[in-house]
């Protein structure tokens, strides 16, 4: 039981010197890991060209309080799934874009830019997403502090 | 040539059915070079909204993020709420769920086999298959008592059970969807008109599929060999028998081949798992309050794959709930199967993916790349147009349609 994601964990110390209780094994086919920003390129490139993760499902992106997080799920295609989560302070939420390698990423990390206020590094011009062309700047709905008016709703300028 | 965007007038909302969304093509003569997506119009906060929810509260909203695949979202839902939560869910809710999930993918599959009919000009497939979605509907409407957003599910099990009396009327259901399955087949791999129509357009290959992200069908249909009921099982899929469908067409036709294989597929599994299908409890009691935790879920949807993730911090409500459906993966591969082809594709193309927004809302704006000008045109007016110009070239429905007619009529 459990023989490839314990594996995964071992292939994730050996080679990056990572703490082993920052790998956890979750379950069948659920692996999550707790990743150094700064490395997290260079184990990001690992896992999906030399581990196998061959599919990225989503990225998704957390409030965390003083920090921004961002947890990459990444799937192989016998069905394990790695989680590698990062973290970047509030202010100064610069992470960088993945989409070189998934082009899909392209919409997770501009959920991202409009839902929690990252900076994504790299990230090609293209139209926002999700939120209208008009949103306010500064308003970051998927942060903790962020609450909809009491009217239920947020002025979005026209034809911005 | 100076590039001028175009302001596109989306239509009056109907949040149940469709999302909008605007596609800016580029054409040089009939042929598309560029194309561009704009997603967001129906963004509804739901990921927002579940926050500020209790976990059941968040159940019935996340069934609502899709008005075809409700079930699949609640189930993709509450797999990752009950991992955080540690419940053994009992056997017989699993198959009872598993079970709707193949006949919501039977109602969608049917669905998308008359928009596709629809969209080329061969009308008569619609009122066809719609006719015969209508039995699927039924056994949903007695199983659920709901023909869409059917509430089957709770968190820690189902809310309804199966009676004896059911089982019958649901195999006799089965038993006329597959005769009719089979016809669609026949006439999918036997009617030049159709094979000729769909073949080569909308092409992806089987690097691009991967390299985009393609999910569902689309993948399946440029050879991708995935499908997450087989390859990380959830629900009762892991002691059932299936096959996945794959097909090395690569285009529309392909998608087409796919789906009408996996029609067959979901008759096959709705039979062993009415076979199989467990005695016992149908739910066990979940608690109110979540201990802290993270999950992630993955289902296969009818369009493709969805993946939740679930993050509990031992309160009532969730610290952070992320939704992917899959038509946000398959609308970027669009944008690639469209380029270079014609204009006249378009219609076909898109509804070829399934997207969740295949309605009649959308408008499309064209710009000539000759001229720099720029217009307007409704999907009403491309679909005549599509028509129109594949008839121009030879390809004409209105035999098939009248031959169809006549198979109507005499029954």
């Amino acid at each position: 039981m459990l023989v490839e994601e314990e594996k995964i964990r071992q292939q994730l110390v050996e080679k990056f010197g990572l703490p082993t209780e920052k790998i956890t094994v979750q379950r069948e086919r659920r692996v999550w890991a707790d990743v150094p920003t700064a490395e997290f390129g260079e184990i990001f490139n690992y896992a999906a060209d030399k581990l196998g993760f061959v599919i990225l499902a989503a990225i998704t992106g957390l409030d965390e309080g003083p920090m921004l997080g961002a947890l990459y799920h990444l799937a192989r295609e016998s069905g394990i799934i790695l989680n590698l989560h990062i973290s970047v302070p509030k202010d100064k939420p610069v992470i960088k874009t993945i989409s070189a390698r998934f082009p899909a990423a392209d919409a997770y990390e501009r959920e991202l830019v409009d839902l929690l206020g990252m900076q994504v590094e790299g990230l090609p011009p293209g139209n926002r997403y999700p939120l209208p062309d008009g949103w306010p700047a500064g308003q970051y709905p998927l942060r903790k502090d962020w609450k909809a008016s009491e009217n239920g709703k947020t002025e979005v300028t026209e034809n911005a | 040539m100076p590039e001028r965007e175009v302001k596109i007038p989306i239509g009056p909302q109907h949040p149940a059915l469709k999302e909008p969304e605007s596609f800016l093509i580029t054409l040089r003569g009939e042929k598309i070079t560029d194309m561009t997506v704009r997603l967001g119009y129906n963004h509804r906060g739901i990921e927002k909204a579940c926050e500020q929810r209790t976990y059941i509260q968040d159940m019935y909203l996340v069934e609502r993020v899709c008005g075809i695949c409700s079930h699949s979202h609640s189930t993709c839902f509450i797999q990752a709420v009950e991992e955080i939560a540690g419940l053994e869910v009992p056997k017989r809710a699993i198959y009872i769920r598993t079970l709707i999930a193949e006949l919501e993918r039977i109602h969608s599959h049917l669905l998308w086999l008359g928009v596709a009919g629809h969209e080329i000009g061969f009308d008569t497939l619609l009122m066809y298959t719609w006719r015969d979605r209508e039995a699927v509907m039924d056994i949903l409407a007695l199983l659920t008592g709901n023909r869409v957003n059917y509430g089957i599910n709770t968190i820690g099990g189902v809310r309804r059970d199966i009676t004896p009396d059911q089982i019958p009327q649901i195999l006799t259901a089965i038993d006329t969807l597959e005769e009719r399955t089979k016809y669609y087949v026949k006439v999918g791999t036997e009617e030049i008109t159709l094979r000729e129509r769909l073949s080569g357009v909308g092409k992806l290959s089987k690097e691009d599929a991967i390299h985009l992200g393609a999910t569902g069908p689309t993948a399946r249909a440029s050879g991708v060999d995935r499908d997450t009921r087989r390859d990380d099982p959830y629900g009762a899929y892991g002691l059932l028998q299936f096959e996945v469908i794959t097909d090395d067409h690569c285009d529309v036709y392909g998608r087409t081949l796919v789906r009408l294989g996996e029609l067959m597929e979901s008759y096959k599994l709705v039979r062993q798992i009415l076979r199989q299908l467990p005695e016992g409890q149908i739910m066990v009691k979940a608690p109110r309050k979540i201990s802290a935790g993270q999950a992630i879920s993955r289902y296969e949807a009818p369009r493709g794959e969805d993946v939740h993730y679930v993050k509990a911090n031992g309160t009532e409500k969730p610290e952070r709930v992320k939704l992917r459906a899959p038509t946000l993966a398959n609308v970027q591969v669009v944008a690639h199967m469209l380029k270079d082809g014609y204009l006249a594709d378009t219609p076909i193309v898109i509804a070829a993916i399934d997207p969740c927004f295949s309605c009649t809302d959308r408008a499309v704006s064209i710009m000539d790349s000759n001229n720099g000008q720029a217009g307007t045109m409704d999907w009403p007016a491309l679909r005549s147009y599509s028509i129109e110009w594949y008839r121009k070239q030879g390809t004409d429905f209105s035999e098939l349609n009248r031959k169809f007619r006549i198979l109507m009529e005499s029954e």
